[in-house]
């Protein structure tokens, strides 16, 4: 077999893996909302960053304490 | 000074906590909440961007019923609960970190997703330790009211449309494919000369072609669908309309380059084809673009509530739905709260504002034993009301039972595309025709290739492209400017307009700012303090509007305060009482009375006169009224009494027509007997003026919230734009005329591409670059030129 025909099968199966995937991304509505994921990538960052997770960890404390009581 | 959390001047009565301002307790709660519980981050994203939370009390008790919370829930099995809800206060990117970390709230909740394009929030909570209810109770005690509705609890459950999606993805996958695959024939040498019929091209091209002829398929099949239907649908009732000639392009090309691979005659113009479709797709997906959060087919049902409070025989109270009120029941109406049904006063005085069925603005006293009628809302005071009718059978709920709300106006009109088309299309086969006929005689062989090739390249995707992309793109820039269409069709039907009527009541006038005026004896300035620390206990909206003008600062301790509701109110201090309330109450015998609202004042039940409130006009009413009158009718049609004619007829031109008292009927019917002349613009606010709205060529309803209700229409327009609605309408007829040019221009594409099909020169590498050549520089052509024109808006702006 000709060298060309595995590479038209190798690029059309690429091709094909992609769409797939693109079917895939609509069907799990990955395209319904194309604006609010694009704010909320902003948010997971400020989330981790380690002062304001302790900070909120202490007043949750205090919190538990002050119910406790 | 503003509020720390909303922004807001803080006024007389600002709240310290902190070290913070805020403008009141409400949002000095929210912040407080926010901040004891990790959430202070709020702040920092967007400053000043909280909402001040509504007092909502009992209003939600309807959720404890079981029934009406199943139907609202999305999904309910195990404990756990998901409901989706529609906040119309969310705004900012504060809004979405805060409300997608609930749960620091509440643990219950597990997850919680803002879709914020449609101002939704997707909850999904654990319904052992919380309910629908408490989750509806804590959005709302940090400013994040759901909005719940009849509408929401009809809905059925609609399957998101993604078909578009899918075929714009298939098209282009097949489209970028086949481009490659036709790749290598583009370089082959014209037959005849040196080099040509390559020994690698020969051997291998009928693979490459049957490869482009499967990826076609799915494209003509499933992705050109539509183009189909919709040809097939105009040829059956008779109306060449612009997919016609599209669809005969898309069959010709899949037919003559299946015919040309089959018998060996060409590669076949597959390239051509998938790309066609693809830019014909991609002009359809930018021309869907609506906006999500606003709805433009609400009706009585998005305003009334879904529950009321029945009392049973024994007296106790329950919720029910309103669909299962009965005639005869017996119904609580809290003060503040819609009248659902139409119904019989049993107890309590009603003070019934109507403003919004009818456009009369005054509110309306009634007494125990008179009819209510659905649709006004009480203001003050609790009712005991006996039911008349059912829901759907009331005064105002009977008007939807009129066939104009289930016309489908884009449906009927002929848009320019449609009708170039036609005429596009009879061209088109007489071109063929003349061609293959000419060719039949002259050299036989040639013409069925000719008629083909003047079909394939007159496929008008240029033409079908031209008023997607030029619509689609002024509908943005409308949104820009806070007018948001239904479509991109409005546009096309307001360059036509040339009369436009206007409603009075909450279109013309602004609710926010009221003039008001004082007419009698001078109040001292020890009883103007009182006056306000008196209206200060009051929660009508009229002692709330009248308590923000009052200019006193001394706020004193009454010794007694009684709210004799539906009449006025009476306050106390020392010695001296004053009364405020209607004319009869205060005992007033001497004034005329007003055609406006008023507010009546006796001190020590002594007369000392009224506040007269004015409907105060919005600005730029009289530029706007001045701007219009030179290219169209205009007229106003109001609710109302005639109270204003005067005032409207010094402000507005001459020509102005004027109708008062009209009822909601009269309103449809009137707009109905100008549009067998005219193309009727309508401009309304309320739900008198729904069936106007829906009768008219085109609907446009003026918004104070653009969030809150609006009825049917085609156009929403913030109230703060009102005045640029001539510009609206005339960028409308210019961008009728960018789209007439670029017709122009396509059609010299269309020209220079006949010249080579009817000469039987049609080589597939011409054809595969003249289409997206055309299609493209149309797509530039019309997005510079309603940019440019855009830019007139943003200019009026700074």
């Amino acid at each position: 077999m000709s060298v060309i025909y595995v590479l038209l099968a190798i690029s059309i199966t690429v091709a094909l893996v992609f769409f797939a995937a693109f079917v895939l991304s609509v069907k799990n509505g990955q395209y319904d909302d194309a604006y609010t994921p694009s704010v909320r990538m902003l948010f997971e960052d400020e989330l981790l960053d380690g002062k304001d997770v302790s900070e909120m960890e202490q007043k949750e404390i205090t919190q538990t304490k002050r119910t406790n009581q | 000074m503003t509020c720390y959390h909303c922004g807001d001047d803080c006024g007389r009565d600002k709240v310290r906590f902190d070290e913070r301002d805020f403008c009141c307790h409400g949002c000095k709660t929210v912040y407080e909440i926010f901040t004891s519980n990790g959430l202070s981050n709020f702040y920092e994203i967007e400053a000043k961007a909280g909402n001040t939370p509504k007092e909502v009390r009992s209003k939600y008790d309807f959720l404890d019923n079981g029934e009406i919370v199943a139907k609202l829930l999305e999904f309910d099995e195990e404990g756990v609960q998901v409901i989706n809800l529609s906040i119309p206060s969310i705004h900012c990117s504060s809004c979405i970190w805060v409300l997608e970390n609930l749960n620091k709230l509440h643990p219950a909740v597990s997850n919680s997703q803002v879709d914020f394009p449609k101002k939704t929030l997707r909850v999904t909570y654990n319904s052992a330790d919380f309910s629908l209810k408490g989750l509806v109770l804590m959005l709302s005690s940090i400013g994040y009211e759901p909005y719940i509705s009849l509408d929401e609890y009809d809905k059925k459950e609609k399957k998101k449309d993604r078909s578009l999606l899918y075929k714009l993805g298939v098209a282009g996958f097949a489209f970028g494919n086949v481009m490659l695959l036709s790749f290598p024939e583009y370089f082959e040498l014209p037959a005849g000369e040196a080099g040509a019929g390559e020994f690698w091209l020969e051997q291998y091209k009928h693979t490459f072609r049957w490869l482009m002829f499967a990826f076609s398929l799915p494209v003509v099949f499933y992705a050109s669908q539509d183009y189909f239907k919709s040809a097939y649908k105009g040829l059956r009732s008779k109306l060449l309309n612009i997919d016609v000639p599209i669809a005969l392009g898309i069959l010709t090309l899949f037919l003559r380059s299946s015919v040309d691979i089959i018998f060996d005659l060409g590669s076949g113009f597959f390239d051509s084809l998938t790309g066609l479709v693809f830019f014909l797709l991609l002009g359809k997906f930018f021309q869907q673009r609506t906006y999500a959060f606003l709805s433009f087919e609400r009706d009585y049902k998005s305003y009334f509530p879904i529950a009321v409070t029945r009392l049973k025989p024994d007296k106790s109270e329950e919720n029910v739905q309103i669909y299962k009120v009965k005639v005869g029941d017996r119904l609580l109406i809290r003060s503040n709260e819609i009248i659902p049904v139409d119904c019989i006063l049993i107890k309590g005085s009603a003070e019934i504002d109507y403003s919004f069925v009818t456009g009369e603005s005054q509110a309306v006293f009634k007494e125990s034993g008179e009819k209510l009628f659905a649709g006004g809302k009480q203001l003050s005071g609790l009712l005991e009301v006996e039911v008349l009718k059912s829901v759907s059978q009331s005064y105002l709920t009977q008007l939807w039972g009129n066939s104009v709300f289930r016309k489908d106006k884009a449906g009927a009109f002929q848009t320019l595309t449609d009708s170039i088309g036609k005429r596009f299309t009879a061209a088109v086969l007489t071109i063929a025709t003349l061609a293959t006929l000419f060719w039949l005689v002259y050299e036989p062989a040639m013409a069925l290739n000719v008629f083909t090739a003047v079909l394939i390249i007159a496929c008008p995707c240029a033409i079908a492209l031209a008023a997607p992309f030029t619509l689609g793109n002024m509908l943005r820039i409308f949104g820009r400017h806070k007018l948001y269409l239904k479509n991109a069709n409005v546009i096309e039907r307001l360059a036509k307009i040339d009369t436009a009527i206007f409603d009075k009541t909450g279109t013309l006038t602004t609710t926010k700012k009221d003039r008001v005026l004082y007419e009698g004896v001078e109040l001292s300035a020890e009883e103007t303090s009182l006056l306000k620390t008196t209206l200060r206990a009051s929660n009508h909206p009229l002692s709330r509007s009248l308590y923000d003008i009052l200019k006193s600062n001394e706020i004193m301790t009454l010794d007694e305060f009684q709210e004799h509701t539906g009449q006025g109110i009476e306050g106390r201090v020392d010695q001296h009482s004053i009364k405020i309330g209607s004319s009869a109450y205060v005992g007033n015998d001497l004034e005329v009375p007003t055609a406006d609202t008023a507010v009546y004042i006796s001190s020590d039940n002594d007369f000392k006169g009224r506040f007269v409130f004015k409907n105060s006009y919005r600005e730029g009413m009289v530029k706007l009224f001045g701007s219009l009158e030179d290219s169209m009718q205009i007229g106003i049609l109001s609710g109302d009494n005639d109270g204003e004619r005067k005032t409207l007829q010094k402000m507005l031109p001459v020509r102005t027509q004027m109708l008062f008292n009209q009822k909601p009927g009269d309103k449809l019917q009137h707009i109905q007997h100008l549009q067998q002349e005219h193309k009727v613009l309508m401009v309304g606010d309320g739900l008198n003026d729904a069936g106007a709205l829906a009768q008219s060529d085109v609907g446009i309803a003026v918004s104070e919230d653009v969030n809150v209700f609006s009825p049917a229409c085609d156009g929403i327009l913030d109230a703060s734009h009102f005045n640029q609605l001539p510009i609206f309408m005339q960028l409308s007829k210019k961008s009728i005329q960018v789209i007439k040019l670029s017709f122009i221009l396509s059609l010299c594409y269309n020209l220079v591409g006949l010249y080579f099909a009817v000469t039987g020169q049609l080589q597939p590498v011409i054809a595969a670059i003249l289409m997206p050549l055309s299609s493209i520089s149309i797509v530039l052509f019309t997005t510079v030129m309603t940019n440019l024109l855009g830019r007139k808006l943003t200019q009026l702006k700074n």
